[in-house]
This record gives C-alpha cells, sequence and structure tokens, in this order.
C-alpha cells in the first residue's frame, strides 16, 4: 500500500474518531448518563456492533455519499473529511453537540465548489430533506414506542426491580442495533469520500472473502470504535442529562426510535419491501443520529405535555446543526487551495467534457432538446460548471437534466486492457464475463459508448424497464457499470488554456 | 434439565422477596402493637403484653437488618439509579414506623399511664385508624413496587384515615382535658400517650405524600 495513502486517508479515521465520540453517545448516552449501563460496556457493545453495521450494511449510504461528492482524487477526499472532522471537533469542543452527516456535506459542498463542478442540487434537497425528516420521523416512533410501552408495563404490573433488570438488558439490546444502525448508515460520512480513490483490494480467505470497500468500512469502524473509547464519555453525560430528565425506560424509547430512523435510511431490504408495496421509499442517506435523539425526545416531551424539555440545550444543538455545514465549508475551501497550491497535490482529477455527434439522439431519447447547442459539438471544456454555463446560455436545464447532459459529454479513455483481465472478476456474471471478452482491447471516450457496446453485446448488461420488479436489478447494474468503469478509466493527459477549454490527445468519436 | 434464571433477573426477584420481608415485619408489627395495647387496656403491663412488645422489638431489629441489606445491594449492584434515592427514603420512613411501634409499646410499659375506662372506646377507635392508616401506606409502598396506578388508591384513603385519626385524638384529648377524675399531672401524662398514638398517622400521610410524588416519577 502507498504511504501516501496512509496519509490521506488519516483525515477519515479523524473523522471515523470524531463520529465515535460524539454519536456514540446518542446511542448509549442516555443508558449511561443515567447509570443503568456502565461505560466500559456501553463502550464495548457499541464498537463491535458500529463495526458490524459498517462492514454488513455500510454500502447503501456510502453510494449516495459518493454520488453527492464526485470526489476523484484522494487528497481532495482527504481534505474534505479533514474539513468535516475538524468542524465537528471544534463544535464539539465548544460543547455543542455535532453532526457528522451535516459537517460532511458542508465539506462536500466546498470540494463542489473549488473543482468548479455542478452542484447536485436535487440529491443535496434530497439529503436536507432527509435532515428534517429524521427527527420528525424518529419523533413520531417515539409517540407510538410510548403508547405500546406504556400499555405493556401497565397490563404486566411488574415489579420495579424485574422491569429495572429487563430494562437494562433492553438497553443493552437496542443500543447493539443502535451502533449496528449509525454503522450501517454513518460509515458513509467517514469512508464515502474514500471508496472511489481507495487503493484496496479483495481480501480472499479460505471459506470468505473481504472486498476493497469492505475493508475501507472496517478501517472506518475501528475508527468509530477508537472514538466511543477515548472521548465519547463526557458527551454521553450531556445527552443523558442535558436535554430532559429522561428516566431509563424512555431511555430506551429514544434509543430504539432513533435505531429504527437509522435503519430506514440504510436498509436497501427495506427500501425494496416499500417499492414492492407501491408504499413511498425514503432515500438511503446518512442522516445526523443526534437529530434523530432530539426528535424522539421531543416526541417523548409532546406526549407528556412538553414541559419537560430543556429548551436551552436545544436551542445549542439547533445552533450546531447550522455551525457545522457552514464551518466544514470554509475550512475545506482554503484548505484545498493549499494542498492543491503549496502542497503540490492534485485535489480533483481534470475533467473534460466535450459533446460528439453520436450522442445527440440518446440525449434526445432522454428528454433533452439538442438543437441551440449543436455547434458545440468538439468544443472541450475542463469544468462541469463552465460546461453547464455555457449550455444554460442556450437552453436551461433542470439539475436532473444537467445531470444527465455532464454523463454525456464527459470524457475520458476506458480501455479493456490487461488490467480488466488479470483483475478479480467474481463480481461479473459469466455472461457479462463472456461480454467483456468480445471487446478485447478496444478503447472509448465516453461512458455511454461503452455502455452501449457492452448492451449491444449482451442482455446481462442491458438495463430493465424501469419497474418496481426491475428496479434492484438495475441498481446492481449500474454498481456493476460503475466499478468496470473505475477498472477501465485511464485519465487523459490534458493541457489547459486560460479560458478552461482544453486541447486534448483524443480524437472525438 | 431446571433453566436457570439469567443473574441480573435472579438478583431482582432476590432482592424484591426482601423488600416484600421487610413490608411484612412492618405489617406484623402493627398487627403485635394493636393486640398488646388491648391487651394493656384490659389487664395492664402483663407477661402477654411483655411478650408481644418483645416480639415487636424484635421484629424491629429484623426490619433494621433487611433494610440495611436491601440499601446495600441497591447501591452495590446500582441499580434502580433513577429512583434508588427514592426507594432508600420509603424503606427508611417505613423502618421509622416499627421504631415508633417498638417505642411507643415501651413507652406504655414504663410509664404505665392509666386511661379512665370511659376513654377505652376512643382510644380503640384510634387505635384502629392509626393501625389501618400504616397499613394502608404499606400497600401504598408495595403498589409502588409492582403497581403504580393503585397508589393513589391507597394514599387517598390513608389521607383520609389521618384526617380521623385527628378528630379521634382532638376528642379524646378534649374528654381527657375535661374528666374531672384526672387531675393536670394525669392530663399532661394522658395527653403524651395519645399524641404519641396519633403521630403513627401523621408520620404515615408523610410517607404517602412523598409516595404519590414518587410514582409520579416512576412513569415513562
Amino acid at each position: 500500500m502507498d504511504i501516501s495513502f496512509v496519509i490521506f486517508i488519516s483525515s477519515g479515521l479523524f473523522l471515523g474518531w470524531s463520529l465515535g465520540a460524539n454519536d456514540a453517545a446518542n446511542i448509549f448516552g442516555t443508558a449511561v448518563g443515567t447509570r443503568m449501563i456502565r461505560f466500559f460496556t456501553a463502550a464495548v457493545i457499541c464498537s463491535v456492533f458500529v463495526i458490524l453495521g459498517a462492514v454488513i450494511s455500510g454500502g447503501g449510504t456510502s453510494a449516495t455519499i459518493a454520488e453527492f461528492g464526485g470526489v476523484n482524487r484522494i487528497a481532495g477526499a482527504f481534505m474534505v473529511a479533514l474539513a468535516a472532522a475538524l468542524a465537528v471537533f471544534m463544535t464539539l469542543r465548544s460543547g455543542i453537540t455535532a453532526s457528522t452527516s451535516q459537517a460532511i456535506i458542508g465539506a462536500l459542498i466546498g470540494w463542489n465548489l473549488y473543482s468548479d463542478s455542478v452542484l447536485d442540487t436535487t440529491l443535496l434537497l434530497e439529503i436536507i430533506s432527509t435532515w428534517l425528516l429524521c427527527p420528525l420521523l424518529a419523533g413520531a416512533v417515539a409517540i407510538v414506542l410510548y403508547w405500546l410501552t406504556e400499555f405493556a408495563l401497565n397490563h404486566a404490573s411488574l415489579h420495579l426491580l424485574t422491569q429495572d433488570a429487563l430494562t437494562r438488558v433492553a438497553l443493552i439490546c437496542t443500543g447493539a442495533l443502535g451502533a449496528y444502525a449509525l454503522g450501517a448508515n454513518n460509515i458513509g460520512n467517514v469512508m464515502g469520500v474514500f471508496v472511489d480513490v481507495a487503493p484496496f483490494r479483495e481480501l480472499r480467505f479460505s471459506a470468505f472473502s473481504i472486498s476493497a470497500t469492505e475493508q475501507l468500512f472496517l478501517l472506518g469502524g475501528i475508527a468509530i470504535a477508537v472514538g466511543v473509547f477515548t472521548y465519547s464519555r463526557k458527551v454521553m453525560m450531556t445527552i443523558g442529562n442535558g436535554i430532559m430528565e429522561i428516566s431509563p425506560v424512555a431511555a430506551w424509547i429514544v434509543v430504539m426510535a432513533h435505531s429504527i430512523v437509522l435503519l430506514m435510511f440504510s436498509s436497501t431490504v427495506l427500501q425494496q419491501r416499500l417499492l414492492e408495496s407501491n408504499l413511498p421509499t425514503l432515500p438511503l442517506v446518512p442522516v445526523s443520529s443526534s437529530q434523530a435523539v432530539v426528535g424522539a425526545m421531543i416526541g417523548l416531551a409532546a406526549v407528556k405535555g412538553g414541559g419537560a424539555i430543556n429548551w436551552s440545550t436545544l436551542g445549542k444543538i439547533g445552533k450546531g446543526w447550522m455551525i457545522t455545514p457552514l464551518t466544514a465549508c470554509l475550512i475545506t475551501l482554503p484548505g484545498l487551495f493549499l494542498l492543491d497550491h503549496i502542497g503540490q497535490q492534485e485535489v480533483a482529477g481534470q475533467n473534460r467534457f466535450r459533446l460528439a455527434e453520436q450522442s445527440f439522439p440518446l440525449i434526445e431519447q432522454a428528454g433533452i432538446e439538442t438543437w441551440p447547442y449543436r455547434h458545440l459539438v468538439g468544443v472541450p471544456f475542463t469544468s462541469e460548471q463552465a460546461f453547464i454555463d455555457r449550455i444554460n446560455g442556450y437552453q436551461p436545464l433542470n439539475p436532473e437534466q444537467q445531470k444527465k447532459l455532464i454523463y454525456f459529454a464527459h470524457q475520458s479513455r476506458f480501455e479493456l486492457n490487461y488490467r480488466l483481465y488479470s483483475s478479480e472478476t467474481d463480481w461479473l456474471s459469466p455472461e457479462q464475463w463472456q461480454s467483456l471478452q468480445q471487446l478485447k482491447q478496444r478503447s472509448f471516450q465516453y461512458r455511454w459508448q461503452l455502455r452501449h457496446a457492452l448492451a449491444e453485446v449482451s442482455t446481462a448488461w442491458q438495463t430493465r424497464p424501469d419497474t418496481i420488479a426491475n428496479h434492484q436489478y438495475n441498481q446492481l447494474l449500474e454498481q456493476q457499470y460503475q466499478q468496470l468503469e473505475r477498472l477501465l478509466e485511464i485519465p487523459p493527459e490534458t493541457t489547459q488554456n486560460a479560458s478552461g477549454i482544453t486541447t486534448t490527445d483524443n480524437n472525438n468519436n | 434439565m431446571k433453566l436457570k434464571r439469567p443473574s441480573l433477573l435472579s438478583r431482582a426477584v432476590r432482592l424484591e422477596r426482601r423488600i416484600d420481608d421487610f413490608f411484612d415485619k412492618v405489617v406484623q408489627a402493627g398487627l403485635l402493637f394493636r393486640a398488646a395495647l388491648d391487651l394493656y387496656l384490659t389487664e395492664g403491663s402483663s407477661d402477654e403484653y411483655r411478650a408481644k412488645m418483645a416480639a415487636v422489638e424484635q421484629l424491629e431489629s429484623q426490619g433494621d437488618k433487611l433494610r440495611r441489606e436491601i440499601e446495600a445491594e441497591l447501591y452495590q449492584n446500582t441499580l434502580i439509579p433513577d429512583l434508588r434515592s427514592d426507594v432508600l427514603s420509603i424503606l427508611e420512613d417505613v423502618d421509622k414506623l416499627i421504631n415508633r411501634y417498638e417505642a411507643t409499646l415501651f413507652k406504655f410499659d414504663i410509664e404505665q399511664p392509666h386511661f379512665p375506662a370511659e376513654q377505652h372506646q376512643v382510644l380503640r377507635r384510634l387505635l384502629d385508624t392509626v393501625c389501618e392508616s400504616v397499613e394502608q401506606v404499606i400497600l401504598a409502598s408495595r403498589a409502588f413496587f409492582r403497581d403504580i396506578r393503585s397508589v393513589r388508591d391507597y394514599t387517598t384513603k390513608v389521607q383520609w384515615l389521618e384526617t380521623e385519626a385527628d378528630k379521634l385524638s382532638t376528642r379524646l384529648l378534649r374528654e381527657l382535658f375535661r374528666s374531672p377524675e384526672l387531675d393536670l399531672a394525669q392530663r399532661m401524662h394522658l395527653r403524651y400517650f395519645v399524641e404519641r398514638i396519633d403521630d403513627l398517622a401523621n408520620a404515615a400521610e408523610d410517607i404517602s405524600d412523598r409516595l404519590t410524588i414518587y410514582a409520579i416519577k416512576r412513569r415513562i
């Protein structure tokens, strides 16, 4: 492994540490704060299950972070994670509960601004809407759980001590579930930006294998565990005693509501089930576990009459939600500048956008008119923003159309060379592998060209009609395409002129 | 094969038994107290009276021992951390009720107060009311542990019984101080005993007031 990777990933590990220090308190804070569970017990359970959640179920939210950020150089990923971690750490030091999810989004916005990329506003709005939806859902779940628990306790007539013993067991089990949910949902914050740039290879043991992404998530999970052990005790006491006076049974309700909501935003299985039942789905997005806890507590307080909330503590937490992403964004911008110009590190890949004549029918098929800007064929751009600004000058596009057009215009080089044939390909089906053999030694300048060629050779590379039943299949195929493209892509040598328009050694097809 | 209960639960069940045993001692002490004073009014400080007094004394020391064990276990194993201080307060207050029973019986044995026969009926009614209020507060305490919704029912009864005890003790004192057969020293002496008995109902009411608050705290 390259030593520079160890240095660059340290910021992700630092962010993981921050997450452990801060967000573990959301799971066991109430239990430890009310002294139902000892800190050490809580820390051990939390660490083990965070790692399991990250490795087993961390993929969904990480894909969203990777898609939103589009960070394509490890130095850029380093700075994004570092800025988010610093923002969380600074907010924490000032005694305010911080959200890692919001810090990473703030840092990614900073990266997008610096790299002159087009911000995926649709996805950003979706993510921000989950920030609102998450506490609301947690509150609603907490209210339902409160009613159910009250009904059960009234009818069971347990002795106080039996109830206490059962509550401890329930807190430990729910804490484990909460830690799993945190790992599954929030590993995207810690390692999501590194997924596309990490140099890991799949590790094979006799009975099982660990993919590159799982190794990355394992590292992130361990960093979170270190954060839990070294710094979370103080925050746990704040969560336990700060927002409102809370009984151990209420603590269980809060953690349970938090865990359910985090799993709702992480579970690909649940998403598929909802789709199959024609119900609205939730996006797989890292949400703030702090917001989930606060939402659950507000729900509980509301059902009990609303007088129990310490609004000043709540206000401080709300302040943290605004300060954290802003701080992360403001740290990212100068950080990237310093790394780029003084550290001489490439923080963003040299992207190139050039419309090809052959892509127009496909663009039209995607529902975007092409006649206003057809004369731009062959004109290269080095920044997404410059390209989209020019297009918007002729024909304003909505965010979804912008995304599609960028996909069609993004020029690179994809070679089916020895790198593909010498690497592990057990993530492909035999039919897919056979079709790749048929395209041996060919190269493509655009993703759509590669995809088009593969789909022509084999139905195994064809997306199916966009129906509920095909949703999971198409999602998996998209992941396979992305993995293949990462393997085949060879960024071309480019030179840039002052106007942001490049010259290239590749000819337009 | 007999399934073993997890240690956390078995510890809880063991402690529950001890708490129940402790409350049993208070109830038994109350029954003995009532029977002993009945005997006293009939035949004075007899051997049987002293036997009952000794039994109450024994119950008091057993209750003390149980209370200390419960308190130690609650603290050593950090059980019910949120309500621990409330539980200790209940146990200590209830323990004081046995102390009062024991002390009152001793006072009767040592000072041998002589109540005129015409006041015996009111005094017996006062004793019944006071002992009933203590029994109700024990039921409220048990309910605090097992069924918080019933706590209020019992504490309401305790409050009513305490008011009744006040009325009876006032009536008794009035009759004592108006009795021409008694001199002032005797009146003052008997007043002390009436107030001592009535204080049991006051103590029961204080505990019931606190129980009402603790029951609210015990809710989710």
